[in-house]
């Protein structure tokens, strides 16, 4: 069906606005409450931590080929290590997932815009200054000798080890300050995607019609409430400490280490759902169209997603199975962290039912989507077996979880964001990504990611501990180590294809029309890029494939559902 | 949809005899690429176990393990299958295919069957848990109390009135006659895991609260490990030696370690002992029988009875006593202990003194 002859909700034609001086660009983005502007500073800002944190990966890589390197010094290492983890959750994430939570959301559900527009810059500056502080501890934390630069206690930053007595000067203010100050912004967006998918969907759209991004968008922005609060208390406990006394995680006065692991898990394991989740997100809205089906099981999969989402709340002391809990802890939380293995199983064998039988066209965006099911499920069955305590005294903090969550993170997240990136580029910037780049992106990036991550399953297996600066000869670790360390530049050369692509595809791709993809959602119903007013017509909707039911009005949607 | 997805009987009994054939290669390649290969050359392999707790593990994980591979195996060929079987050919007639929104049937099955799987995986993990968690120890064990340092190991034996440093020993424990290490863990400042993976899981090393471990070797042997909670700069240099002894030289080394310091008065050993003495080594160590009393490092009554310096980072030569005392961090970068800034002289004389601490 031609675009054109779409009823739905066309974008006014307006005349190509001049180029106008970049001042008053600047000023227009810098000053911007339009959710999609926001979604794109948010996801060129991650990407921008990307660079840094893929920097500090490579260091570490390299310093780990071979034992007993000499490349940086253990306190640069430490420091590295924890810069990584901190920029790749905190900075990269979740400011991209946000981003493009922000820009699809208000489209998918038919709104102009987020239910606080301010509310929604205000968060986004917030997360951006909250990345600026703790990079400017590089330059800024200098204290007493050894203790100036970055923080170097690990992104988990364990008590005592961010005590005064052991962490001088101010890099750990300016961790604690970044990760506050961020936390506001990232409530914020909570807040605000919340009350927009409650309150602003187009007429029609019930909650059982949301297309399932929005759905996942919903579960992930309650559980941003939970998951940052107490990350947020327990900062303000440790800032207590190190300033006003407080002895709350002070081992030297009778302070207790484990409640900061407790504090730190209880937000740090939901949170991995919440960056998985939109992953999910992705997923459940690429799979379907490159499949010509709808998704199989909507329900379920949006009461999974819910499962999911309260289960990941009572997992956290997974992470601590090696403090030497009582066995009827450890028991409980190994029930529960391999009960969320139920609800997570029932996604995959929905995605795979979506692509069953239908006719699965492999553009870049789905072999991504493909790439993220075999990973994901591997992912998930090495989650499965750390859940188990036993496995975790002896695999806890070695390089098998290294391996385990970078499968997730990588392997999974990012593998579901560039097929995301590849999917809905069209739309924001109205051209196609190249193919032929794309596809070249996608396998070398699939061998770079196999390359650096399938060795440190084994180096793990072996014994080698993370956040080791060097190692001896003799234990077996040298050859994996060395794989890992080549994987880090296939997946550098893979970026870096990504990046021109998206240069290259902005500046001079095919144009891309209004629906590039046949896709079934209402964001494609308007035009590429969307007006600022996105719609000019609110539409409505009768089922959760609007499109489908326009482009098939003799076997609409909403005679089954 | 079932109808199409629904495998017949006979194919899904062919199916689970799949499965289960891969178990088994599975099984024997994991065994084969770890436990079976030159236990030497991977000195901390988890799938080499030689004590109780490690035996225990490397059980469990090898059943998790296959049950995880079979679960990878069925969903992997079901994904290659729909990539390929469901690809859109070249002469594609554009049209939709047909739409399915969904099967009960098919939710229950994989709903139900995965619960299953996970009763059974908790099951088996609640058992090992309670017995390497809840072992009784027995009258007869070994009792020592290990303190983590940064970045270095304090061990008590609690039962002798002794204390010695870095290198662990403990007698090799048989069915026949059981003699098991029960290891209390504490910390003097930071965060430290005791992990020797040959022997037990980790156990983490707190400040301010009292951890248990056990093991029972039942070789004799040389088990390395190391610290495995981040501690600090010289983290990754903080490593366990544990020399697991038969009987009769277990209690050898224990009368040895149990008697103070020799006392050599040959004028080399009186001048490198008088160096000792008056400057700055004795405020964080002890030599039992002498003034030096320090408790901050390493007690160094017995030091030439180990075979490492510096918590097993270098062999402990003579030549490497030296360049340790003269500046360990250039050895060990982020160690406690400062270069020492001695005269030649002054270091010829304390390493002849140290020389004598058998």
């Amino acid at each position: 069906m031609a675009p054109d002859s779409m009823p739905i909700a066309r974008a006014l034609s307006l005349p190509r606005s001049e180029r106008k001086p970049w001042l008053e660009v600047l000023h227009e983005w810098v000053i911007t409450v339009d959710h999609k502007k926001i979604g794109v500073m948010y996801v060129l800002y991650g990407l921008l931590f990307m660079v840094a944190g893929g920097i500090e990966a490579t260091l570490m890589r390299i310093q780990l080929a071979v034992p007993e390197a000499r490349f940086v010094s253990p306190q640069v290492f430490n420091r590295l290590f924890t810069m990584h983890g901190t920029t790749m959750i905190f900075f990269v994430a979740m400011p991209i997932l946000f981003g493009f939570a922000n820009y699809l959301v208000p489209l998918m559900i038919g709104a102009r815009d987020m239910a606080f527009p301010r509310l929604n810059a205000f968060s986004f500056w917030m997360t951006a200054f909250g990345g600026l502080l703790l990079y400017f501890s590089y330059v800024g934390g200098a204290g007493v000798y050894g203790a100036g630069s970055a923080p170097s206690f690990g992104w988990w930053a364990y008590a005592p080890l961010t005590s005064p007595a052991f962490a001088r000067g101010h890099s750990t203010d300016f961790w604690t300050l970044a990760l506050l100050v961020s936390g506001v912004g990232t409530v914020g967006f909570g807040v605000n995607t919340v009350a927009t998918i409650l309150c602003m969907r187009c007429p029609g759209m019930k909650l059982t019609k949301m297309p399932l991004l929005v759905w996942l968008n919903l579960v992930m922005g309650g559980m941003l409430f939970f998951t940052i609060s107490p990350l947020t208390a327990a900062q303000l406990m440790l800032m207590i400490d190190r300033y006003l006394g407080g002895h709350f995680f002070d081992t030297q006065a009778g302070g207790k280490a484990t409640l900061w692991m407790h504090f730190f898990w209880i937000f740090g394991h939901p949170e991995v759902y919440v960056l998985i989740i939109p992953a999910f997100a992705f997923l459940s809205e690429i799979v379907p169209v490159f499949s010509r089906k709808a998704i199989f099981g909507y329900p379920i999969m949006v009461a999974a997603t819910v499962g999911i989402g309260f289960i990941s709340f009572g997992v956290w002391a997974h992470h601590l199975y090696t403090i030497d809990m009582p066995s009827y802890g450890q028991a409980f939380f190994v029930g529960m962290s391999l009960a969320i293995a139920v609800p997570t199983g029932i996604k995959i064998f929905n995605w795979l039912a979506t692509m069953w039988g239908g006719k699965i066209w492999l553009a870049t965006p789905m072999l991504f989507c493909v790439g993220f099911l075999f990973q994901f499920l591997i992912a998930g069955l090495t989650g499965v077996i750390l859940a188990n305590a036993p496995f975790d005294w002896q695999l806890g903090n070695s390089y098998f979880v290294v391996a385990h969550f970078h499968y997730v993170i990588v392997g999974g997240i990012l593998f579901a964001l560039f097929g995301a990136f590849y999917y809905w580029f069209p739309k924001v910037t109205g051209r196609m990504m190249d193919e032929t780049l794309g596809k070249w992106h996608f396998w070398l990036f699939v061998i770079g990611f196999h390359l650096t991550f399938d060795p440190m399953h084994i180096a793990g297996i072996l014994g080698m501990p993370r956040r080791i600066w060097t190692y001896q000869p003799g234990h077996g670790w040298a050859i994996w180590n060395m794989i890992s360390t080549f994987g880090v530049f296939v997946q550098a050369t893979a970026i870096l294809i990504f990046v021109f692509n998206l240069i290259h595809s902005y500046l001079q791709g095919a144009q891309a029309g209004d629906d590039p993809w046949d896709a079934w959602t209402l964001e494609w119903s308007t035009s590429s890029p969307p007006p600022p007013y996105n719609f000019a017509v609110i539409p409505e909707v009768k089922s959760r494939r609007p499109l489908w039911d326009l482009k098939h009005p003799e076997d609409p949607d909403w005679q089954y559902e | 949809m079932s109808a199409k997805t629904g495998l017949s009987h006979k194919r899904a009994r062919g199916w689970a005899r799949i499965e289960a054939l891969t178990c088994t290669v599975i099984t024997g390649a994991v065994s084969r690429l770890f436990a079976s290969a030159p236990v030497g050359s991977q000195p901390t392999n988890i799938f080499a176990p030689v004590s109780t707790p490690a035996d225990e593990l490397y059980h469990l994980s090898l059943f998790d393990l296959s049950v995880c591979a079979g679960i990878f195996i069925v969903v992997f060929i079901l994904l290659v299958y729909a990539v390929m079987k469901f690809r859109r050919r070249a002469d594609d007639d554009g049209r939709e295919p047909p739409q399915i929104y969904g099967s009960d049937q098919l939710e229950l099955a994989w709903t139900v069957l995965p619960i299953l799987i996970v009763v059974v995986l908790f099951l088996t993990s609640a058992r090992v848990i309670h017995t390497v968690e809840d072992a009784r120890e027995p009258a007869n064990a070994l009792r020592i109390t290990v303190v983590g340092h940064r970045f270095w190991w304090e061990y008590r034996y609690v039962q002798y009135g002794f204390v010695t440093a870095d290198e662990l020993h403990v007698p090799v424990s048989t069915p026949r006659h059981p003699w098991p290490t029960f290891l209390t863990l504490l910390s003097a400042d930071t965060d430290h895991g005791w992990w020797v993976p040959r022997l037990a899981g980790k156990t983490d090393v707190i400040p301010n609260r009292v951890n248990h471990t056990w093991i029972d070797p039942h070789r004799v042997g040389l088990y390395l490990g190391q610290c495995s909670q981040f501690c600090g700069t010289a983290h990754a240099m903080m490593l366990i030696r544990v020399y697991v002894q038969t009987r009769a030289q277990f209690e050898a080394w224990l009368k040895n370690q149990q008697t103070a310091a020799a006392n050599d008065p040959g004028p080399a050993v009186t001048a490198g002992r008088r160096a000792f003495e008056s400057t700055a080594c004795i405020n964080c160590h002890t030599v039992r029988g002498t003034v030096a009393d320090g408790r901050f490092g390493p007690d160094l009554t017995h030091l030439m009875s180990r075979q490492t310096l510096g918590s097993g980072v270098i062999p402990n030569t003579p030549e490497n006593l030296r360049r340790w005392i003269q500046g360990p961090p250039a050895i060990k970068p982020g160690v406690e202990m400062p270069p020492m800034n001695l005269s030649s002289r002054q270091l010829n004389e304390l390493v002849a003194y140290l020389e004598t601490l058998h």
